[in-house]
């Protein structure tokens, strides 16, 4: 009997939690204008707005965790959050060992920056950050590859000399080369990688995945989503 | 923080600097110090704990005890620290949740295992994914301090059992002579004479763990050296109101003085417990005090 109500109790109890469940939400934090932690420490940025709106949409609590890029995808499959949003490029190595919503952010751009113009992109060191689809690139057309944990590094690297030019997603350059008064440029030719940004799930999750799916339809239907790209990338970027 | 703060680009170079030093952000880098002031105070008692009871079971006459004792000194010195630190966290959790999940969702129907996904009910998560945000602080605070107890544990147990057996036979003689057993001898002669023996090696252990701490973000603790990086990279208007260049060398240099600071008060106290545990030890060092008085 005991035993009974115990487990009707265990019952009732995950039953109320799958209602009022709470998503955590896993980021970086280090990746202007994607993600990145404002003045007073908390996630700020494009994926803080648009996952806020999603959340509502979807009509899910969630909470925002920050965690380093390296151990992203591990934290994520053993449940230490239940989502990715850090402007994670959807590619076929990924999608073996999670499962992606539809994209947020179009097929972008990922641009070199270098120091001087006169850079040849396909001989230099290009500094990129470790596990992106941007090293991916770098290493195989022949570069010397220079890695890095943050982004910031990536750029600082070349600021100081070690790196000739660094490559990355055109979304984060663009500020910086704007900001740099003229030290920094843009070099090369621009290079499209990947099937877009989209928001990582276990692979398990089909449910959350599908309701974030259709937060992110219904963003793009209603043309929120054109509007909060536009807010964050500037008039330039790529919308739906 | 301060009432004339609202629109930073309007201010003095003074006032601009005391605004910009109490954003949320530089709080939260001040904090992180206690942090590791405070895993620091309870991981070098846990860690002493786990080397004493490791260095006695790899001495024990009871052979799977002495194995598991020397099993346990091997292979956590073997392996890598940053192997050990992704691996082991990351395992441990698994386990509680595993554990906790067979104990409360009994009736669970479907695999643990998903691929690569580890799965277990909402309600046996550690901790609850509806917990607020300081639970899974916490948690994973003490995740940390138990992790690098084991990780320190190892090595601290073999500083000591090398220092239970520095201590000199005939004193371990003269204990049986006056009939006194192994137990007696054990807790009576051995384990008081051989901190002097312990104390070089556990005193460098201590430097290397005050020095450890950035790994603390492999374990989703935020440390001081991660508010460093993130608060000295060079930040651009659009994203905040204290833009700045790259102040990464200052702030290091701000963990520079903290860390040197720190050794220095270290080596003090480490120095005065030295001369404490040497006093009529049967070492150089005993000696030599033994002769200073006379």
């Amino acid at each position: 009997m005991n035993k009974l109500i115990l487990t009707t109790a265990a019952l009732a109890l995950t039953a109320s939690m799958g209602m009022a469940q709470t998503v955590r939400m896993g980021t970086e934090g280090a990746y202007p204008p994607y993600n990145f932690l404002n003045d007073k420490g908390e996630v700020d940025g494009f994926e803080r707005e648009l996952g806020d709106e999603l959340c509502k949409r979807a009509e899910l609590t969630c909470e925002w965790v920050t965690t380093d890029w390296d151990g992203i995808i591990p934290n994520l499959v053993s449940g230490n959050y239940d989502t990715i949003i850090a402007g994670m490029s959807i590619t076929a190595e990924r999608d073996e060992v999670i499962d992606f919503t539809q994209n947020y952010i179009p097929p972008a751009s990922s641009a070199y920056v270098g120091a001087s113009a006169d850079i040849d992109v396909a001989t230099a060191v290009i500094s990129a950050q470790a596990a992106t689809i941007q090293a991916g690139h770098v290493a195989e057309s022949g570069a010397t590859l220079l890695e890095f944990a943050t982004p910031e590094e990536t750029v600082a690297s070349v600021r100081n000399g070690e790196a000739d030019a660094v490559f990355a997603d055109k979304d984060y350059l663009v500020p910086i080369v704007e900001e740099s008064g003229g030290a920094l440029m843009f070099v090369g030719e621009d290079v499209q990688l990947g099937g877009g940004v989209g928001m990582g799930l276990r692979e398990s999750d089909t449910e959350l995945r599908d309701k974030f799916d259709a937060a992110i339809q219904s963003m793009k239907d209603d043309g929120t989503l054109n509007t909060l790209i536009t807010k964050w990338f500037g008039e330039g970027a790529a919308t739906f | 923080m301060f009432s004339f703060c609202t629109d930073p680009d309007t201010l003095s170079d003074l006032a601009w600097m005391a605004c910009y030093l109490t954003t949320g952000k530089h709080l939260n880098f001040y904090y992180a110090f206690g942090t590791v002031l405070v895993l620091l105070a309870i991981t070098a008692p846990t860690a002493l704990a786990f080397g004493f009871a490791g260095a006695s079971a790899a001495r024990s006459r009871v052979l799977p005890l002495s194995l598991l004792g020397k099993g346990y000194i091997a292979i956590v010195r073997g392996v890598p620290d940053i192997a050990f630190f992704l691996f082991f966290v990351i395992a441990l959790d698994q386990g509680l949740e595993y554990l906790k999940h067979q104990w409360v969702c009994p009736d669970w129907d479907q695999p643990i295992r998903q691929g690569n996904d580890f799965l277990v009910c909402q309600a046996a998560k550690v901790p609850l994914g509806t917990s607020p945000q300081w639970v899974h602080k916490t948690y994973s605070f003490f995740v940390a301090v138990f992790t690098f107890a084991i990780v320190f544990g190892a090595f601290a147990a073999n500083v000591l059992y090398g220092a239970m057996r520095a201590v000199p036979r005939a004193q371990l003689e003269t204990a049986e002579a006056y009939g006194m057993t192994h137990r007696q001898t054990f807790w009576r002669i051995t384990v008081p004479q051989m901190w002097v023996y312990a104390l070089p090696g556990l005193s460098n252990l201590w430097m290397v763990l005050i020095k450890s701490t950035p790994l603390l973000f492999l374990l989703g603790v935020e440390d001081i050296v991660y508010w460093a990086r993130e608060l000295g990279g060079t930040k651009t208007p659009r994203f905040t109101d204290y833009p700045h260049g790259d102040w990464r060398m200052w702030y290091f240099l701000v963990l520079l003085v903290f860390y040197l600071a720190f050794t220095r008060v270290s080596e003090v106290v480490l120095d005065r417990v030295m001369a404490r545990l040497t006093l009529g030890q049967a070492t150089t060092g005993g000696d030599a005090q033994r002769k200073a008085k006379a």
